[in-house]
């Protein structure tokens, strides 16, 4: 961990810091999602499925949409302003593990 | 349709690109980019992932092996949702580091190699050229769908010169606005809006066919659905292994290929678009992909068994009479595949510039200097050439294989072609291990790999590799079979290829890094790219557990700036007998160099700095607190300083004047003592030498009478001195009492004249005066105004050295002043003397014949300063000149 | 005294006329000189005994006259009296620096003129 990071961070920064958790874990989860054809045999189901399939598959594509959209409009001023400690005059109750991510 | 109208919309649509681009590229000049780099169009842009083998090969591709093709999309889905991970850095990298393309990346990281640039070059080359001549072939064959399938019966002329054509027009468009100039950053505005224009184009395209299909054609949602299970299409074989490997190397490749990294990396304007293009790409892709089922499905079914599904986005509209859609449809298979072929065709230009032919042209012109901008011209010619010679190998490539099945399968090809430069790529900007040497091995293994079981097998049965070869192995040796290797037969062939290039490649990549040692700068860069998040959150962001001679020596670059730290770190390196390397980090260097660093940020911060790096001490709450001290001191030192400085400069000033004053004064003092003191003694001298001689011998009488006399007239001497001293003291203390009188001007000097007479009686004097002038009434002290004018009269009829003296006196009236000039036809007053005269004792010649004792001027001054005007030398006048300026009437 | 020769160096001609006066009743010839230009080759003119030189001196300063004298071998133990009007030490320590054999800071007295200009001229006979 960063020498330099703060201990306890303001709770905008903290909320940050788990969405940047929750978007590199994001891929992982889309992986295992998408992945899930490999345990699926279309041409030996007894009803074909492929539709099933089809939906399944989009309906993936579009949570991870969702979750990228929604994940990226509170990280995208991340890029650039540096994350700001707590300061006596706001609230200091955001917890104390900054930095774990 | 006529063919006719087809080549005139899609010329017109060439022109409209061409407005677009030159409008973009018009703005961007002018500073008002704006909206021209939104987060919308670098999504858009990214589009020209989605090629024409996209926009017509997916449908095929779905016709021919089910969802498959959904893992091309579903791969760079995930990259961009991950995009904290790998993209947000690249793209940090690529703008902090300047990265002109992905040859630049890999070559820069490793120390900037220029073989590893010329390696990924020749990379990126060989694994696009197909690619681009898939392009060329599908627009030719969308083309030739119209021919066949019309009423109206036309045929297609020539394939070929349909292809040329488009090549040609390609490579005008992509060097008018590719190569217009030098961007040191490689952004292309025209080109940009261009390519986003196209993907709304193609968007529109494809979801209007597949509305078009799922609503005109079949029966809405629930009919595709059940469409889709009653096709052939729902007995698709899922191969698991393709599915994990398809999403793999696609979503590599939309990291490594060259166009991609161009628009990803490059053209990005600002960072946060990288946050809006990890949904919106996503998004982009999915509704791509969204119709190509139905669209696969609805072909399949009502199109004449046998017609190429690849073509179905055209031929249905088409067969179902909507002739405007198949145009609309066309539009967008052609956006697709211009789009890909320009960027394309940039990002290998600019590899192939400036890694080969720009070098190349450099090491062949040593010794003849030339400018700069000859070196400008140069590279942008090579730009040109280059673009062309990319469209020429592609148009070559198109030509040879002559539209063979071949091209159907190159797009999966290449992608693993790009994908080789995968494991140098993540190693360099994850690993600060990576070395140049283990980057080459991966590269050329990888690629080697790729070149002998996948590339040159794909054309096909005694193509480039004899039946023979493939059958039973180079030299007959069976386990270098080139889809067998290692004797492994059954796996599919682009797997089989994909597992070993990419296992090998980065298998020979650790290896290669682990066991060489990278060069200084190589290790400088691997700090660089690895630690960027690092360095630009300030100084601090030090993660590593010990110092490491790179980390130190970037941070004091921070610190000393780049030259002095670089030259400090080669001496130390020196004194440890590594020349050329960086030093080893002793306890010794590190104590130096906090000593050097501490010079620049305090003691403490550079105690603390270092420290961090070492990693053995930790930063305890005191070195906090001097650091912080310390910075706030130079920060409040700095802000004072500025302040000061310039009252330093005046305070400094005034009080060298006020020494130099003071100086002059105790100067002017001493010489003011010793004056008096000659000036008293010297009657005295005389008036007791003889009064001790009257007093002792008996004389006779008519001495005795001169030597009373010399003793009278030095006692009046002495008695004058006296008074003259009094009155200055007086004068000087603007004690004096002034007792206003009026007088006429004329008579005042008459009187004066008068009174000198007495001075040098014996001399022959004439002074001449204009009496008109002279009366005017006076309101002053006219005691104290007339000594004034006797002093400077005696003074004339004293010091004036001209055989016939005269002296001039002129008065003039100027408003509420009157000048009375005195000027005399001697030698003057040298210019030296000048500044001198009215100062006490400033008696210039010999006291002899003066008779006084120096005071008169000073006294003048005193005088007219009291009265409120002033006397003044004035020089250049042929003689001695002196200027009494009078108030007429006496303010009091 | 008598038969001594002594040139006088002096601008002040009322000094000038009581010292000549105070010398010649000694028998001694007396020599007046006002200003210091040319001294040189007028000492080498006069080879006078004693040489009686104010300090200052209207248009060179008696101290540069002495040590000009001091250089030249053949004045160089010319016995100098050194005359002032300013009587401070300062001029006395320079005018010994500069080679003076005596010094008188004015006014003066008859008597003490007369037996410093003595004793140098038995000194220098």
């Amino acid at each position: 961990m960063p020498h330099n990071q703060p201990l306890f961070l303001a709770r905008r920064s903290y909320r940050r810091r788990r969405m940047m958790d929750a978007v590199r874990l994001l891929p992982a989860f889309g992986a295992v999602l998408l992945m899930l054809p490999l345990l699926w045999q279309p041409a030996d189901t007894p009803e074909p499925d492929t539709a099933h399939g089809l939906v399944y598959l989009f309906a993936v594509w579009l949570v991870l949409i969702v979750a990228a959209l929604s994940l990226s409009r509170g990280l995208a001023p991340a890029l650039l302003a540096p994350e700001e400690p707590v300061s006596p005059g706001t609230e200091a109750d955001a917890g104390g593990e900054g930095g774990a991510g | 349709m006529p063919f006719n109208i087809l080549v005139a919309v899609s010329l017109l649509y060439v022109v409209v690109l061409f407005g677009v681009a030159f409008v973009a590229e018009r703005r961007a000049r002018g500073g008002l980019a704006g909206w021209l780099r939104s987060p919308l169009v670098y999504t858009l842009s990214l589009s020209i992932y989605c090629t024409a083998w996209t926009f017509y090969g997916a449908v095929g591709y779905a016709a021919r092996s089910g969802l498959e093709f959904l893992t091309i999309y579903l791969g760079p889905t995930l990259v961009f949702v991950g995009w904290w991970w790998v993209l947000r850095k690249l793209v940090r990298i690529g703008r902090a580091q300047r990265v002109t393309s992905i040859a630049d990346l890999i070559s820069s990281r490793y120390g900037k190699s220029n073989f590893l640039g010329v390696l990924v070059t020749l990379m990126a080359v060989l694994a696009s050229t197909p690619y681009i001549a898939l392009q060329l072939q599908s627009v030719t064959l969308s083309f030739g769908v119209f021919a066949s399938d019309t009423p109206e019966g036309w045929a297609l002329p020539d394939q070929g010169a349909t292809a040329l054509w488009l090549a040609a027009g390609l490579t005008l468009f992509t060097i008018l606005f590719g190569t217009r100039n030098l961007d040191a950053n490689e952004r292309h505005h025209g080109i940009v809006m261009a390519i986003a224009v196209e993907a709304v184009v193609k968007l529109v395209a494809l979801l209007a066919v597949g509305i078009f299909v799922v609503w005109g054609v079949a029966g809405g949602v629930a009919d595709v659905l059940a469409r889709i299970d009653a096709s052939a299409i729902s007995d698709w074989n899922l191969k698991p292994g393709r599915w994990a490997g398809l999403t793999f190397v696609s979503a590599a490749a939309i990291l490594t290929l060259p166009r991609m990294f161009q628009v990803m990396v490059v053209e990005n304007a600002d960072e946060r678009h990288v946050a809006t293009a990890s949904w919106a790409f996503p998004l982009y892709l999915m509704l791509m992909s969204l119709f190509v089922v139905p669209i696969a499905v609805v072909g399949l079914e009502i199109m004449p068994a046998g017609s190429n599904p690849d073509l179905f986005v055209l031929t249905i509209p088409l067969s179902a009479g909507a002739g405007k859609l198949a145009l609309l449809a066309f539009l967008g298979g052609f956006s697709s595949a211009t789009s890909m072929v320009i960027v394309a065709a940039i990002a290998l230009a600019t590899m192939v510039s400036n890694h080969i032919v720009t070098p190349l042209w450099l090491a062949l012109r040593v010794g003849s200097a030339r400018a700069p901008g000859d070196v400008r011209g140069i590279v942008l010619m090579s730009r040109r050439l280059s673009i062309g010679a990319v469209l020429a190998l592609g148009y070559t490539y198109y030509h040879l294989s002559g539209g063979s099945a071949a091209l159907a399968a190159i797009g999966l090809i290449s992608f693993v072609g790009a994908a080789q430069v995968l494991p140098a790529m993540i190693g360099g900007i994850y690993w600060r291990g990576a070395t140049h040497v283990g980057a080459a091995m991966g590269l050329i293994t990888g690629f080697g790999i790729w070149l002998y079981c996948l590339f040159l097998p794909s054309f096909g049965a005694d193509g480039l590799i004899s039946t023979q070869v493939m059958a039973e192995g180079p030299f007959g040796i069976g386990w270098l079979r080139p889809q067998a290797l290692f004797g492994i037969v059954g796996l599919d062939p682009l797997l089989h290829a994909l597992f070993w290039s990419i296992l090998l490649n980065t298998a020979t990549f650790l290896i290669g890094s682990l066991a060489s040692f990278p060069g200084p700068m190589e290790r400088l860069q691997g700090v660089a790219f690895v630690n960027i998040f690092d360095q630009s959150s300030g100084p601090g962001g030090w993660v590593k557990s010990a110092a490491e001679a790179e980390d130190l020596l970037s941070m004091s670059q921070r610190i000393l700036g780049p030259e002095e730290a670089q030259r400090f770190f080669q001496a130390q390196a020196a004194a440890q007998g590594k020349l050329g390397f960086l030093p080893d980090p002793t306890p010794d260097f590190i104590a130096r160099l906090e000593r050097q660093l501490a010079g620049s940020v305090g003691a403490a911060t550079s105690h603390a700095m270092i420290a961090q790096l070492s990693g053995g001490a930790t930063v305890s709450v005191q070195d906090l607190i001097a650091v912080a001290g310390e910075a706030q001191q130079i920060k409040e030192y700095s802000a004072q300083l500025e302040a000061k400085s310039d009252e330093l400069a005046r305070t400094a000033r005034a009080l060298r004047e006020a020494n130099d004053k003071l100086t002059d004064l105790s100067v002017q003092k001493d010489a003011f003592l010793s004056q008096i003191s000659h000036e008293l003694r010297t009657p005295m001298t005389s008036i007791r030498a003889f009064s001790e001689i009257l007093m002792e011998v008996d004389l006779p009488d008519e001495m005795r009478t001169k030597y009373a006399g010399i003793i009278h007239d030095e006692t009046r001497r002495l008695t004058r001195l006296l008074d003259d001293l009094l009155d200055l003291s007086v004068l000087e203390n603007r004690r004096v009492q002034s007792n206003i009188g009026v007088a006429n001007l004329h008579d005042l000097l008459s009187k004066a004249v008068t009174s000198a007479s007495n001075t040098r009686p014996d001399r022959a004097f004439v002074v001449q005066r204009d009496a008109a002038s002279e009366h005017m009434p006076v309101f002053t002290d006219t005691d104290r105004l007339l000594q004034v004018f006797i002093n400077i009269v005696s003074n004339a009829r004293k010091y004036c050295d001209a055989e016939r003296a005269v002296l001039r006196i002129e008065v003039k009236k100027r408003g509420r002043i009157v000048e009375i000039d005195f000027i005399d036809n001697g030698s003057g007053i040298p210019k030296k003397s000048q500044a001198l005269i009215f100062e006490k004792f400033a008696r210039l010649t010999d006291t002899s014949h003066a008779g006084g004792a120096g005071l008169g001027l000073a006294i003048c001054r005193e005088i007219m300063a009291n009265l409120g005007g002033s006397i003044d030398y004035l020089p250049g006048q042929g003689g001695a000149a002196f200027r009494v300026r009078l108030p007429l009437k006496r303010a009091s | 005294m008598r038969d001594k020769h002594i040139v006088l160096i002096e601008d002040e001609p009322n000094i000038a006329e009581a010292i000549r006066f105070i010398l010649s009743r000694e028998g001694v010839r007396v020599t007046h000189h006002a200003s210091g230009a040319g001294a040189l080759a007028m000492l080498q003119a006069e080879r006078p005994d004693v040489l009686v030189l104010d300090l200052m001196l209207p248009d060179r300063s008696g101290l540069e006259i002495l040590a000009e004298l001091r250089a030249a071998p053949a004045f160089a133990a010319l016995p100098v009296l050194m005359l002032t009007a300013r009587g401070q030490n300062r001029d006395r320590e320079a005018a010994e620096r500069a080679g003076a054999s005596a010094f008188l800071a004015k006014p003066f007295a008859n008597a003490d003129l007369l037996a410093v200009v003595r004793e140098l001229a038995r000194g220098g006979a």
